[in-house]
């Protein structure tokens, strides 16, 4: 990984397009295309789920079959409804990686403006701030997300509330150390001489900065999230019955496991594939975006 | 280091603060009434006005945050309203078990991580290290109870080497505390094992390549007395800040590892008093939770003052 890392920095770029260039690069890591890969055909499954799925995922009862074993009818077996497990999972492609998604999302966005008011501004507001960030962060993530959802009550909206306040303060406390060690550099103060509003040099000279932190961030968190869902719709407090998502699918099967253990088989492949595809992911973008790191 | 130290606690007066402040807000966060989403639909105004009453609801939010902290800071984290007893002593009782699950897994996975993560670091690039890097990554990408239902399956009804339930205190049985808690730990230690192997390996790589390890190569050490005298001790600062910083997952991932496997720790606690709403439970768990995780925070930095002397705390 050094190696091929020296290489690109040696190798005068000849560049068709900076998007090309770009993945160029990047491709060059082996584990982040891997990671790639499996997230794109993850997050197509979760995209065109309806097309993919022989049966419904929760009015395909038939309780003829139930409990079924993995056949060329059912390829993930039925649960205890005789319901398909494969268009259970399928779905639950769906519903788990949209939450994940809009969680990241909600919280990278309140956690970005909140890291670089912080960091910026500093005094009072950053003290404020900071201390709240602290205090959010005392909280073991999983218990503190299991808290909010008991007073919220089950529901998508809420998981993805619930998880966004766990994870805000992350994503502010990581721009905010960012912003810190730019803000000194020299070509801002030149920048605020020539008369650059605060706007400016926040959105167009410090924010570019932290891309890359902030990228790699938003994938491992992503994979965080997936898990974290994953774990409240396990425990029933996450994606109420009967839509199917990858956590309570495994909560379905566990009173099954000894007779029926592909209830609870297939739904973890689905969890562990898509995280394992986040952390290559992340790790590919580590090694490209930060050649410092190793 | 006295000075330092003193500095310290009192910047976790502001955290701990802070913390309060939010596990006071989580009852707030119910929408509607609260003493109505904790006596259920069946409940009649006059229950309804008590229980208001109980949890000092009528009063203006600051105050009631006030009159929550003062009896919080004698100790006092209220009842349950379920069976009466007083959630200190709850959590009192079943914390034990939930630490004894945790450290065993800890001490599971650090024992395979550790060493894992510094051959790889020495055999850099070798087949080993490649090897040793998927099983890591791998392991922090498997969910805990899906790690758990496995083990389940194949430990303990297929081969029955285990109980896949149950706990037993080490007072009763040193073994079958073991045996009971071996499934849990490791289930608990695979993300950990992973996320510390991958750490090590790092940060071993880090301090291998430096300049003093090339002298004291040069002056003929062993390979054992270069890694373990030598680069270990450096190379444990990042080491030992991942390792305080699971035991934070820890904490949250034993909640669904003690629902599978039945132990009475505050995980099951924790679930029980969720599926009741009894929200002062609730509350007092990830109070306590919470603060044990701040200070463990804290001797994480002070363990630095060990690992690194160099670190000067005289001045932060």
């Amino acid at each position: 990984m050094k190696n091929l890392s020296l290489n690109v920095i040696k190798k005068p770029k000849v560049s068709s397009s900076p998007f090309f260039e770009h993945f160029k690069n990047f491709s060059r890591r082996k584990q982040g295309i891997a990671g790639l890969l499996i997230i794109t055909v993850i997050l197509l499954i979760a995209i065109f789920a309806p097309l993919i799925a022989p049966y419904d995922p929760v009015d395909d009862v038939n309780y003829s079959n139930l409990n079924a074993a993995p056949s060329s009818t059912h390829l993930f077996g039925t649960d205890e409804y005789g319901r398909d497990i494969f268009s259970r999972v399928i779905y639950g492609a769906k519903v788990s990686i949209q939450i994940s998604f809009i969680t990241i999302l909600i919280s990278a966005s309140i956690g970005v403006v909140m890291g670089l008011i912080s960091g910026f501004f500093g005094g009072v507001i950053d003290g404020l701030l900071m201390r709240l960030v602290d205090g959010l962060m005392s909280f073991p993530p999983l218990l503190f997300a299991i808290a909010l959802m008991a007073a919220l009550g089950s529901s998508i909206k809420n998981i993805i509330l619930a998880l966004a306040i766990v994870y805000t303060p992350m994503f502010a406390r990581l721009i905010r150390g960012c912003v810190l060690s730019i803000k000194e550099k020299e070509y801002i103060d030149s920048i605020k001489v020539m008369g650059g509003s605060n706007i400016r040099i926040l959105f167009k000279h410090i924010l570019p900065n932290c891309v890359s932190p902030l990228l790699i961030q938003m994938t491992t968190y992503f994979a965080y999230a997936i898990l974290a869902e994953a774990s409240l719709s396990f425990l029933g407090l996450g994606v109420p019955q009967p839509d199917p998502s990858w956590g309570n699918i495994l909560y379905d099967g566990r009173q099954y496991m000894i007779d029926s253990p592909w209830i609870t088989i297939f739904p973890g492949i689905a969890i562990g594939l898509t995280v394992l595809g986040l952390n290559l992911l992340g790790d590919g973008l580590r090694d490209y975006l930060d050649p410092n790191l190793d | 280091m006295s000075s330092f130290l003193i500095k310290r606690l009192l910047a976790l007066i502001p955290v701990l603060l802070t913390v309060s402040a939010v596990v006071f807000m989580i009852i707030h966060f119910i929408p509607g009434d609260p003493a109505a989403a904790m006596l259920g639909s069946q409940a009649n105004e006059e229950q309804l006005a008590q229980m208001r009453e109980k949890m000092g609801l009528n009063e203006p939010l600051f105050i009631q945050y006030t009159l929550w902290l003062s009896n919080l800071l004698q100790g006092d984290l209220g009842s349950s309203l379920v069976s009466d007893q007083t959630v200190l002593s709850l959590i009192a009782n079943r914390l034990p078990v939930t630490l004894n699950l945790i450290i065993y897994s800890m001490a599971i996975s650090i024992l395979i991580a550790i060493p894992l993560g510094v051959i790889s670091a020495v055999k850099h690039n070798t087949g080993f290290d490649y090897a040793s890097m998927v099983i890591a990554l791998i392991g922090i990408s498997i969910p805990n109870f899906w790690a758990a239902l496995l083990l389940i399956m194949v430990f303990a009804l297929n081969l029955g080497m285990f109980p896949a339930t149950g706990y037993i205190s080490i007072s009763e049985s040193l073994i079958l505390n073991i045996k009971h808690l071996t499934l849990p730990a490791f289930s608990l230690g695979f993300i950990q094992a992973g996320i510390i192997t991958r750490m090590t390996r790092s940060s071993m790589l880090d301090v291998l390549r430096q300049d003093y390890i090339r002298t004291v190569k040069a002056k003929g050490a062993s390979p054992f007395t270069l890694v373990f005298r030598h680069a270990l001790k450096n190379a444990m600062i990042p080491i030992v800040t991942i390792i305080g910083i699971n035991f934070g997952l820890l904490l949250g991932g034993t909640v669904v590892v003690e629902s599978i496997f039945s132990i009475n720790g505050i995980g099951q606690l924790m679930i029980q008093s969720v599926l009741n709403r009894d929200y002062p439970v609730i509350q007092g768990i990830i109070l306590v939770i919470a603060a044990i995780y701040v200070f463990i925070t804290l001797f994480v930095d002070i363990l630095y003052t060990y690992f690194d002397p160099k670190i000067k705390y005289s001045k932060g």
